[in-house]
C-alpha cells in the first residue's frame, strides 16, 4: 500500500454530491489556490514535489481535510522546509527581515504569461520505449516508489501487479518518483495501458468495460 | 527540529490559515496581492467549461478539423489559444455509439484546466475518486445517466500529465446547427463524461 491519497475502489465514501456550485464556493478556497500557484513561481519546488507534500500529510489529516485545507497545509509545509519562510515566522505569523527570494515575486502583470506557457513535462530521454501499442504488460507490485522508500510514485495500488494492453504510447516524461525527491527529472517512456474491469476487480459492473492509466516503462514487466 | 507538520502552527480556521499565510508572504515581500487577485479572476471568470465547448462544438461542425485535432491536439490548441498550465499534454477521446468515455483522477484532482477551467467539487471528492474507477456505471447513475448496454466504458484515470477530454456524440436533431447553437449544449459534464451532450429543447 502508498498512502491514503490512493483511494481508487476504495468502499464507503457514499454518494456523490452531484449539485452546482460555484468555482470557488469559499472565497478563501480561490485565495488558496492562487497563492499556492503565487508561491510555486518564486521556483523552489516542482508539481511532483507540491503533489507529495499534500500526500504526506497524516493520513488523519489528509482524510479530514477539506480540499483546499490539504493545499494551504502542504504550502505551508514547503515554505517552510525549502527556507522560503522560516518556521519562527510561520509560528509568529511575522516576517522576520527581507526575502532573497522577492525578486522572483510573481507580478500581476505576469500571471497570464505564467498560466498559459504552462510546465511541459515531456522530455528527450534515454530510455528507449520497450514496449508498443497492443504488447500485454503487468504493473509491478507493489506499488511503490523504487527509489525512495515510501516515496512520491503515481501507480495507483488497485492497478499494481495487473496484465493490461498497450494502448498509447506517449513519448518520454518526467519521472514523478524521481522528480519529487530531488532525484533530478529521469525521464521514462510513458504509457496508456488499458485494463479490463474484470482484471482489476474481479467483477465487472460489464464485461468490456476498462479502466486506463497512464504508466512509466519502469512500473512495467512484460508479460 | 523537522518541521513535517510546519503547518500545525497556524490557525486552524482555514479561511484564517490562508489569511496569516498571506500575510506573512507579502510581508515578506514573496507575493503580489494584486498577482493573487488576477489567478483568482482568471479561473473565476475567463479560463472555464465554454473553452471546451467552444472546441467541441467545432470538432462536430468540421470533419477536416476534427480529424486533425483528434490526430495531433497540441499545435491546434495552441494556436487557439486553449494552452497552459495543466493542459499541455491533451488527449480527446471520442465517444461512439458503442464506446462511452470518463475521466477521473484517482490520486488528486488532475483535470485539463485550459479548457475546463478548475474542477468543480464533486470531481475532487474522495466519493468520485474512489468509485469512478471500480463502478462508473453507479456513479453516472447519480449524475441521471444510465448508460445502456451496448456502450461499453472507458475510465481514464489521469495518473500523469497527460489530460483527457471527452468529445461527448453531437445530439440528434442538430443537423444543421451552427457552431454557435451548438456550444451551449456542450455542457461541462459531457466533456468528463458523467454526462451527455444536452439534447436540443425544441
Amino acid at each position: 500500500m502508498t498512502r491514503v491519497h490512493d483511494m481508487g475502489g476504495r468502499f464507503g465514501d457514499g454518494p456523490i454530491e452531484t449539485g452546482q456550485e460555484p468555482v470557488f464556493k469559499e472565497e478563501w478556497h480561490g485565495r488558496a489556490l492562487a497563492l499556492t500557484l503565487a508561491a510555486g513561481a518564486l521556483g523552489q519546488w516542482n508539481i511532483d514535489v507540491s503533489r507529495h507534500a499534500r500526500e504526506r500529510l497524516s493520513p488523519k489529516e489528509y482524510a479530514s481535510f477539506s480540499y483546499y485545507e490539504k493545499w494551504i497545509a502542504a504550502l505551508a509545509d514547503l515554505l517552510v522546509e525549502k527556507n522560503v519562510l522560516s518556521f519562527e515566522e510561520l509560528k509568529a505569523g511575522r516576517a522576520q527581515g527581507p526575502s532573497d527570494l522577492a525578486q522572483r515575486c510573481l507580478k500581476a502583470a505576469d500571471v497570464a504569461g505564467l498560466l498559459t506557457s504552462g510546465g511541459p513535462a515531456d522530455r528527450a530521454s534515454d530510455m528507449e520505449p520497450v514496449f508498443e501499442v497492443g504488447d500485454m504488460v503487468q504493473t509491478r507490485r507493489p506499488a511503490r516508489n523504487q527509489k525512495v522508500e515510501g516515496g512520491h510514485t503515481r501507480l495507483p495500488a488497485y492497478a499494481s501487479g495487473v496484465v493490461g494492453r498497450v494502448v498509447m504510447s506517449h513519448g518520454a516524461f518526467v519521472l514523478p518518483d524521481a522528480n519529487a525527491h530531488g532525484l533530478g527529472e529521469q525521464p521514462e517512456p510513458l504509457y496508456a495501458v488499458a485494463f479490463s474491469a474484470a482484471a482489476l476487480w474481479g467483477t465487472a459492473e460489464k464485461a468490456g468495460d476498462e479502466v486506463i492509466l497512464d504508466v512509466w516503462q519502469s512500473y512495467l514487466v512484460p508479460v | 527540529m523537522p518541521h513535517d507538520h510546519a503547518h500545525t502552527v497556524l490557525p486552524s480556521d482555514p479561511a484564517l490559515r490562508v489569511k496569516a499565510l498571506e500575510t506573512l508572504l507579502v510581508e515578506k515581500g514573496l507575493v503580489d496581492p494584486a498577482a493573487v487577485q488576477e489567478i483568482i479572476e482568471t479561473y473565476e471568470h475567463r479560463v472555464g467549461p465554454q473553452n471546451g465547448a467552444k472546441l467541441v462544438a467545432r470538432i462536430w461542425s468540421d470533419p477536416e478539423f476534427k480529424k486533425a485535432i483528434l490526430a495531433e491536439p497540441m499545435p491546434i490548441l495552441q494556436e487557439l489559444g486553449y494552452y497552459g498550465r495543466q493542459g499541455e499534454h491533451m488527449v480527446l477521446v471520442e465517444n461512439t455509439p458503442t464506446l462511452h468515455n470518463m475521466v477521473v483522477c484517482t490520486l488528486c484532482s488532475c483535470y485539463p484546466w485550459p479548457l475546463l477551467g478548475i474542477p468543480p467539487g464533486w470531481y475532487k471528492s474522495d466519493a468520485y475518486r474512489a468509485r469512478a474507477v471500480r463502478e462508473p456505471r453507479k456513479v453516472l447513475a447519480e449524475f441521471g445517466l444510465n448508460l445502456p448496454d451496448e456502450k461499453n466504458i472507458r475510465v481514464w484515470d489521469s495518473t500523469a500529465e497527460i489530460r483527457y477530454l471527452v468529445i461527448p456524440e453531437r445530439p440528434k436533431g442538430t443537423e444543421g446547427w451552427s457552431e454557435d447553437q451548438l456550444v451551449p449544449l456542450v455542457t461541462r459534464d459531457s466533456m468528463i463524461g458523467t454526462g451527455l451532450a444536452q439534447a436540443p429543447t425544441q
